[in-house]
């Protein structure tokens, strides 16, 4: 045996354990290192940032609040035929009582109705007003209950109510996604809401374009700036990038209301316009509170982001091939366009992901200087979770451009690798 | 921009004037609306625009009374303190746990490196709203929502990928052979960190920590969604006030920002001119 390891056994290592072993281990050991180190952070961001938005995703679906409100009645509706044009039998009836009788003392009935009433308007006043009733409820000797309730409330008597009952008594919905994407669920399944309130495509079509603007303006108004930075001196140029920087370090909500007192009816800008005479006193541009109030904000606070990575492309160009293609022959245009240009495109598409991610997802500047014509998806997000309280569909709304922002967040890895996103 | 050359015609001559008073302007458009703020807010009257004695320059069309308003106004001085309470632990928060991770990250042999990456960098990349949203929801839950604490977890949350970017980048220089000389001669792996990594690193861990700082000083959505009324910081403040009683005390304010972000761009850049001469001087 020890012969054999002598002459052709494995390498040994010097505490007598074969290499592969010893070599193995000591690789598991720095991984192990690794995320060790990594680990409270991992668990940290788990915890404070990707549980909630998956806990926001999971709201988007969750419907557990019909089944858990009005357990007796999900069941008793289970072999109700909605189709049928025939109300639900006296035993549904009953069930609803019952059922509204727990709820009205746990005083759950007005957020089963409103959760409805999503679906269905008129949900909300059908459950708050039988629910006042329904403390007093004698479930044993108060019957019959179907024409007990029919004569409280004479929505009762439409089956229409109860197959919105039915429909979303599952735990879980999509009926928060569907309404999202401006559709409902009809007799016939899912179609379209009527045009009138048709809102959020139109929105999420508007935000996409003035996205898209957003980031077109900036190219046009960064390559200029990052090409006369890359060709300057550096002792020039690091001056003339204060003045990129400077905007960049300062804080959304200066520049926000520097736009918003700059754009004003009696703001400087139209101030300057009378003064030179380019407009009547009486006839003062309304350039706030509508879409180009929002672009142009948004285009100033996010053109440094585009600037920046066009200015590190640039800079590894050599003005070497410049000068041979022109002394090839080419005309200044050409030597520019074939190429300058070709060179620079990977500078345009790291910034141009870059902005329309922050662009598509920005909140704060269009609703100061957006009015109503100018805001995004993301205001209306916020209206839904702090004033009209629809969670389900803010979370809806929000997972759809979630997946959007996650789409362009991948492509941005692939073109240009999260290793290589550069600060300042 | 390379100097016209003699024999340039005059057609490249116009374009090359041109293209420079094209730049002139986008340079103007950049830098303007933060310079006009800055005397807008020593205006003595209660306006958003020059008056008559400020173009003038008459020592009576200017004052700091916006500024006596700021530092004298409960509601503005509360929004001060609050935002200098959050900020630096959030900043705190964010740089220990996140030059810890980034130094892991930059092992030779990390399993699954792209993802943990790609999770650690998510909080820059998912819009501002949805993070708000996911955390004002998942924070009542946990009795989190309203307090300090929550505002202080949310806002290192969002600081985080900032150090990890900036430490990282710092650890791509960094020799590694001079931890092993270190663990060689003696020095345990706190020791090590300590008296031979950190020091070296520094620069990149700082301004990490501005960018983590800036990002939780400037930041509006999120705290008005975890945080309540207690914790209304200066952003909020400033927002709440652009969107109901406009008054000109926000000028004030803004122009301190302005200085404020005026320091904090002048640290960077003399970490960055100290990095760069470091790196000069070191062979390869």
């Amino acid at each position: 045996m020890s012969d054999m390891t002598d002459t052709s056994g494995p390498v040994l290592a010097a505490d007598g354990t074969p290499l592969k072993r010893s070599l193995a281990k000591a690789l598991r050991r720095q991984k192990l290192r690794a995320l060790l180190l990594i680990s409270p952070l991992l668990l940290f961001i788990l915890v404070s940032f990707i549980l909630p938005i998956a806990d926001m995703l999971y709201r988007s679906v969750d419907n557990k609040i019909v089944v858990q409100t009005l357990p007796r009645t999900v069941q008793a509706l289970s072999d109700w035929d909605a189709d049928s044009g025939q109300l639900p039998e006296e035993a549904v009836f009953a069930a609803m009582a019952a059922d509204l009788k727990e709820a009205a003392a746990a005083k759950t009935h007005t957020k089963v109705g409103s959760r409805l009433n999503y679906e269905n308007p008129g949900m909300s006043s059908i459950f708050r007003k039988t629910g006042r009733n329904a403390k007093k409820f004698d479930i044993e000797a108060g019957g019959p209950w179907k024409e007990a309730l029919i004569e409280m409330n004479d929505d009762w008597a439409d089956p229409d109510v109860w197959r919105t009952i039915q429909t979303y008594s599952p735990p879980t919905t999509a009926g928060y996604f569907l309404n999202a994407v401006d559709m409902r669920v009809g007799p016939d399944g899912a179609e379209m809401r009527p045009e009138s309130e048709q809102i959020y495509m139109n929105l999420l079509k508007r935000t996409l374009w003035m996205s898209l603007f957003i980031t077109f303006s900036c190219i046009v108004l960064a390559y200029p700036v990052a090409w006369i930075l890359a060709n300057l001196p550096t002792r020039q140029s690091n001056l003339l990038m204060i003045l990129v920087l400077l905007p960049f370090w300062t804080s959304l909500l200066v520049r926000t209301s520097a736009w918003k007192i700059l754009l004003q009816q009696q703001g400087v800008i139209n101030d300057v316009l009378v003064w030179i005479g380019l407009v009547s006193d009486d006839a003062r541009l309304v350039i706030i509170n509508n879409q180009f109030g929002t672009i142009v904000a948004m285009t100033h606070i996010l053109l440094p982001f585009m600037i920046l990575p066009m200015y590190s492309v640039m800079q590894t160009i050599p003005p070497t091939y410049l000068r041979a293609a022109k002394s090839l022959g080419a005309t200044d245009w050409t030597a520019f366009w074939r190429v300058y240009f070709p060179q620079t495109i990977p500078g345009i598409g790291a910034g141009s992901i870059l902005v329309f991610i922050l662009a598509i997802g920005y909140y704060i500047t269009p609703a100061l200087v957006g009015g109503t014509k100018g805001t995004f998806i993301s205001n209306q997000i916020a209206f839904h979770i702090s004033t009209s309280l629809n969670w389900g569909l803010a979370s809806a709304l929000g997972a759809i451009l979630l997946a959007v922002v996650l789409v362009l967040y991948w492509a941005y890895d692939k073109i240009v690798g999260i290793d290589n996103v550069k600060l300042g | 921009m390379a100097k016209l050359p003699p024999y340039a015609t005059t057609g490249q001559r116009i374009w090359h004037y041109a293209f420079l008073v094209i730049c002139g302007l986008i340079f103007f458009f950049l830098i303007a609306p933060i310079a006009v703020v800055i005397p807008l807010s020593f205006n003595s009257q209660d306006f958003f625009t020059f008056t008559k004695e400020m173009l003038s320059f008459d020592p009576a069309g200017y004052s700091l009374k916006h500024y006596r308003d700021f530092f004298s106004n409960p509601d503005w001085q509360d929004a001060m303190w609050n935002s200098i309470k959050i900020a630096p632990v959030a900043t705190v928060i964010s740089v220990s746990l996140g030059t810890l991770a980034a130094i892991g990250l930059s092992q030779p042999h990390v399993p699954a490196r792209r993802a943990i990456m790609a999770i650690l960098i998510s909080p820059m990349i998912v819009p501002l709203i949805i993070s708000a949203a996911g955390m004002y929801f998942f924070y009542s839950k946990i009795n989190l929502a309203g307090t300090y604490w929550g505002v202080v977890l949310a806002h290192a949350a969002l600081g985080i990928p900032f150090v990890i970017i900036t430490v990282t980048a710092t650890l791509v220089g960094f020799d590694r052979s001079l931890t092993r000389a270190a663990a060689n001669m003696g020095a345990d792996p706190v020791t090590t960190f300590f008296r031979v990594q950190m020091p070296l690193i520094l620069p990149g861990v700082i301004s990490g920590a501005l960018f983590a700082f800036i990002t939780s000083f400037d930041e509006v959505v999120v705290v008005i969604f975890v945080g309540s009324a207690k914790q209304q910081t200066l952003p909020w403040q400033m927002f709440t006030g652009l969107r109901e009683q406009i008054s000109p005390t926000i000028l004030a304010v803004a122009t301190l920002l302005v200085c404020v972000s005026i320091v904090l761009l002048t640290v960077l850049e003399l970490l960055r001119r100290r990095s760069e001469r470091l790196r000069g001087m070191s062979p390869g």
